[in-house]
């Protein structure tokens, strides 16, 4: 391994721009002549809208355009899109009510988009919004699932009349119905998997910019993934023909998903450049971004798992209600079903699975995916019907989740995915090693000397990420092809830019990639920049997401580099006159084979494009090479974390002491940045399970609008982690990577609950655990206790 | 925010001049800590603003005889950090190191936090709880009569708070339950004792702001020890209820801060 190469902690070289303010965010990015955009927003839940006056608003100061649904209508600008297309249990298409970028006719969530001013100064624009006059008549709203599915409640979309979008299932029911028939002992959990809202640092903004001259629109924009946005804004929404159209996502703070999809604020400023002939900015405040980015998670399960005398399982049923808001977001119906269901194995060898889902529209913000996106709510199932399993069955919940490990591989599960390789004892065994569980008896009973409940927590967890084969996917009703693209241009003097269709927006990419290409070409890191985040700079790209920029992004350029080593040695041979087959290339020299003759890397390069070694005819010139790599299976990453929380009963105070995870993330690259995204995931997944929390009123007001009572995960909420790993490298990718963004989200969570539960000898805890609800819990124990 | 007129007295009379002049429409800017957020947010919408930072005599820090007097204008931060205060009443300087954080603390004023009287403030709970008294360029109010109300106090038109005198106790401590987002007081309970005179308040409960426990009072006057205030408890009657507590959790966290209150002010 060398200082730069593949293993290497490198420092991440994009941090000195970053720490140093130098940072290019799209709020950073001012066009000349810019306008700026308010949007007007429902205050209402649910309502219909009568009139929009904006005559009084028209005449303000600075006040350049105010353009509503009808002028969206106009021009005939599409709504916006829900790009994955699933089927309910009969076969039939789900229900998909439109969603145009600025209401038409009604409105369905508070935050809903009504209108937007566009005037010479943000100022200007809120205090014209102010002044237009929209008379709504109200509707009852459905603000969570039980309201929405309720007897004569508000139908929200006329295409579903039930407000139920998709009644899915996955797995065989009939084999699952035998096995629980069979079964000595069933175990039953219900669950709610809490609503969140994503908080990336840096909040949603748009330029919309459009050249006269050219016809060219430019959408600078905070994207995951520029080209998808592009794809779906050209031919879909109809902004502009593909060509016509560049989306820019420079630097961008975090996204967790959130900046995955295509929203109505981006798309106006693009469309509404052209009709007021100006730039036009807007950029979400902490509020909007609260009510206006689309939320993760919010499902309710019951899950029942069946098991044999031995204890060892044999099927599991699952039935989970999902919210997915007032809109179809871009991916939202993926979530709960493809990036789902599959997941429900768990490590674990279960013979048979049945997952039913309904999706369920509410008067809420829409929800997408999440940091884990469909994982967590799957590892939250499996993982605390294990724990409360063996608890039932008074059995160590290490030793039950170790009996019932898959052990041998490929194994398919009954729920698509075919696990490739793994080793889930060796995680566990490492696991409990490093987090001294032996002695946690002794740490029990220290912590009941000073009146305080100590529990231990594990989670299993597994995760498909590398997302995805793209026939795989277009078999489940994905729109697009998940498949990752890469060019490698090496220039006359031996530097490399790699051009990606991956998009960093905190992952490090301008570092980890750069590792791949000076371990592979042998040249320093400082040699190579990697470009992204452009669409008339990089061919199309698929963009960042589901732990994939590794797996495929990575291996994107890996095999362009291939592409270049060998063009390299066709090139070397002209210049060192001996034949193809006899040049070897290593650690940054192209030598002929048996001799001491040989050229670097750069005069290789140089030679390639000098040409004069070798006639057109015989050779292109240039040193160049693109490959799209589409995987051939989802990677596997799996491990075990462990948790170990302190309670106080007086105030139901809950302090994590410990934290072990150890991961198996196949190859990696660079373990420092893998080792932050561990730390960064299990934070917001410790989030999850004690803190956070989407609250709507019944009236579908969002109590949570702030972080008055909204509650990030703050630096004192969590302990150091100890952080270790195995590797079993992934065999479907040439790198052997599998991923590493999403586990900690994806681990954590039932890892908490089920410290928590072990504390207080208590199964039914809601997350968040706050204060609250743990004193209430300890409350009803200590009631149980005096009963008994 | 809106547009607004922006005036800055170096005089207290001046402020009051200011202020009488705007009506009801004049806002005094003291720390800002919650006046200028608000108004961000087009919460608030005052025609003026009178900032007092540049009016002499109201800040400072002084131990005269049994009493700390401390300006109206002196920032948390100051509190938490003055020699005088941590020698004179430690428990006022800990609460002062707890409000909010770095960046409000060096911003915001003990005047300012107590005419807010935000009902989740700590601040109030310091005043009730030590028996100070509130000094305006009119009068003095003993804190017992100046705390009316959430965000209500008994401060009248054209009245500017300029020190804050607490009697130096023998013991006191704070003890707060912050809420879990906002870090605000969720229940906040200040312990003080001097002489026989022992006062409980509680802040962060109480959905009319800041207000004091008689009975637990009584228990403690008999022995200040924390298990005096054994089988002790709080009606979740007038509490604040949210997403965060019930207005039961309060009432129990008001009786687990209390005792943690009394053990602290005993050094334990």
């Amino acid at each position: 391994m060398s200082a730069t190469g593949i293993g290497a902690p490198v420092r991440r070289t994009e941090d000195f721009r970053f720490i140093t303010g130098k940072g290019q965010y799209t709020d950073d990015i001012n066009r000349a002549g810019q306008a700026h955009a308010y949007f007007l927003r429902s205050p209402h839940a649910h309502a219909d809208i009568v009139k929009i006056d904006t005559s009084k608003a028209k005449a303000m100061d600075g006040v350049i355009a105010i353009l509503t649904g009808d002028d969206l209508a106009a021009d005939k600008i599409g709504g916006l899109i829900c790009g994955w297309m699933i089927h309910n249990k009969d076969g039939s298409p789900m229900r998909a009510g439109g969603h145009p970028a600025l209401a038409q006719g009604k409105v369905r969530y508070v935050g809903d988009h009504v209108a937007v001013i566009i005037a010479e100064t943000y100022q200007q624009a809120k205090d014209a919004a102010e002044a237009v006059d929209v008379t709504y008549k109200t509707l009852p709203a459905a603000a969570d699932i039980d309201s929405a599915l309720k007897k004569g409640a508000p139908v929200i979309h006329d295409v579903a009349p039930d407000n139920t979008v998709f009644n899915w299932h996955l797995g065989d029911k009939a084999a699952t119905d035998a096995a629980f028939a069979k079964a000595k002992h069933v175990t039953k959990l219900d669950l709610i998997n809490n609503r969140l809202v994503p908080n990336p640092m840096e909040p949603r903004a748009a330029v919309g910019d459009f050249d006269a001259g050219t016809g060219v629109f430019t959408l600078y924009t905070t994207s995951q993934n520029p080209h998808v946005a592009r794809l779906v804004l050209s031919a879909f929404i109809g902004i502009a023909p593909e060509h016509k159209l560049r989306v820019i996502a420079p630097d961008v703070g975090g996204g967790f998903g959130s900046k995955i999809f295509i929203y109505a604020e981006e798309t106006v400023c693009v469309w509404a450049a052209k009709k007021v002939g100006r730039p036009v900015k807007w950029t979400s405040d902490r509020t909007e971004a609260f009510l206006s980015d689309a939320h993760g998670r919010d499902h309710v399960t019951h899950a029942e798992m069946a098991l044999d005398d031995k204890g060892r399982i044999l099927g599991l049923r699952v039935n989970t209600k999902a919210n997915l808001g007032a809109y179809l977001s871009t991916f939202s119906s993926s979530v709960p079903t493809y990036l789902y269901a599959p997941l429900l194995s768990g490590q674990y060898n279960i013979p048979a699975i049945y997952c039913e889902v309904d999706a369920v529209y509410t008067n809420t913000a829409p929800v997408d995916a999440y940091r884990g996106a469909g994982r967590p709510e799957a590892t939250f199932v499996i993982e605390r019907l294990v724990e409360v399993a063996a608890r039932e069955r008074g059995e160590d919940p290490a030793l039950f989740r170790r009996k019932n490990f898959v052990t041998q591989f490929p194994h398919q599960t009954p729920v698509i995915m075919a696990y490739d390789v793994g080793n889930y004892s060796a995680s566990l065994d490492k696991a409990m090693d490093m987090a001294d569980v032996k002695n946690f008896g002794k740490r029990k009973k220290e912590s009941e000397r000073h009146g305080k409940l100590r529990g231990l927590g594990y989670s299993a967890y597994i995760e498909a990420c590398g997302i995805a084969p793209s026939q795989a996917v277009g078999s489940l009703g994905a729109g697009v092809g998940l498949w990752e693209s890469a060019e490698v241009r090496v220039n006359p003097v031996g530097t490399v830019e790699v051009l990606t269709g991956s998009h960093s927006h905190g992952q490090g990419h301008e570092t980890t990639f750069a590792q791949l290409v000076s371990d592979r070409l042998g040249i320093p890191l400082d040699q190579v920049s990697i470009v992204h985040g452009d669409t008339d700079k990089v061919q199309f790209g698929m963009g960042t997401y589901g732990s994939r920029s590794g797996a495929v992004g990575m291996s994107a350029i890996a095999q362009a580099i291939d592409k270049v080593i060998a063009k390299g040695k066709k090139v070397a041979a002209y210049a060192l006159e001996a034949s193809e087959g006899d040049i070897d290339f290593k650690d940054g020299r192209f030598s002929v084979k048996g001799t001491d003759k040989s050229l670097a890397f750069g005069e290789v390069a140089l030679q390639a494009y000098i040409a004069h070694k070798f006639s057109g005819q015989q050779l292109e010139p240039g040193l160049k090479e693109t490959a799209f790599y589409d995987p051939t299976n989802f990677t596997f990453p799996a491990g075990v974390h462990i948790c170990e929380v302190e309670i106080d009963p007086d105030t139901g105070v809950t302090r994590i002491d410990r934290w072990t995870a150890v991961d198996d993330f196949g190859v990696v690259i660079n373990p420092m940045i893998v080792e932050g995204q561990v730390h960064g995931g299990i934070a917001q997944g410790v989030g999850q399970a004690l803190l956070e929390g989407a609250h709507y009123n019944k009236d579908g007001q969002l109590v949570t609008a702030s972080y008055m009572d909204y509650t990030m995960p703050r630096a004192d909420d969590l302990p150091s982690f100890a952080v270790g790993m195995t590797s079993t490298p992934c065999p479907s990718n040439p790198l052997g990577i599998k991923g590493c963004g999403e586990a900690g989200a994806i681990a954590a969570p039932p890892a908490v609950i089920n410290a928590i539960t072990d504390a207080l000898g208590h199964e039914n805890i809601s997350m968040p655990a706050t204060p609250q609800r743990v004193w209430q819990a300890v409350q009803q124990s200590q009631r149980k206790l005096a009963a008994e | 925010m809106y547009a607004f007129n922006y005036q800055r007295p170096k005089t207290v009379r001046q402020a009051a001049g200011l202020l009488a002049k705007a009506g009801g429409d004049g806002k005094l800017l003291a720390g800002g800590q919650t006046l200028l957020p608000t108004m961000k947010q087009r919460l608030a919408s005052p025609a003026m603003l009178i900032d007092l930072n540049q009016v002499d005599g109201m800040g400072g820090i002084e131990l005269k005889g049994r009493n700390l007097h401390i300006g109206a204008m002196t920032k948390h931060a100051d509190v938490a950090n003055s020699h005088i205060v941590k020698t004179a009443i430690p428990g006022l300087a800990a609460l002062a190191e707890g409000i909010g954080d770095p960046a409000v603390r060096n911003r915001g004023t003990i005047g300012g936090s107590i005419a807010n009287n935000d009902p989740a403030a700590d601040y109030p709970a310091a005043c009730l709880g030590l028996g100070a008294t509130i000094v305006t360029n009119k009068r003095k109010i003993p804190a017992d009569e100046f705390f009316t109300g959430m965000f209500d106090t008994a401060l009248e038109d054209g009245e500017i708070i300029t020190k804050v005198i607490f009697p130096v106790p023998q013991k006191a401590a704070y003890e707060k339950f912050p809420n879990p987002a906002s870090r605000y007081a969720m229940v906040g309970v200040f312990v003080g004792k001097k002489g026989s005179d022992v006062r409980v308040a509680v802040t962060g409960a109480g959905a009319n702001g800041v207000f004091r426990l008689p009975e637990f009072e009584a228990a403690l006057k008999t022995r200040f020890n924390a298990k005096s205030l054994d089988g002790l408890s709080v009606p979740a009657d007038g509490l604040n209820g949210d997403i965060h507590a019930s207005p039961d959790y309060r009432a129990h966290l008001i009786g687990v801060m209390a005792k943690r209150a009394v053990n602290k002010a005993l050094g334990k």
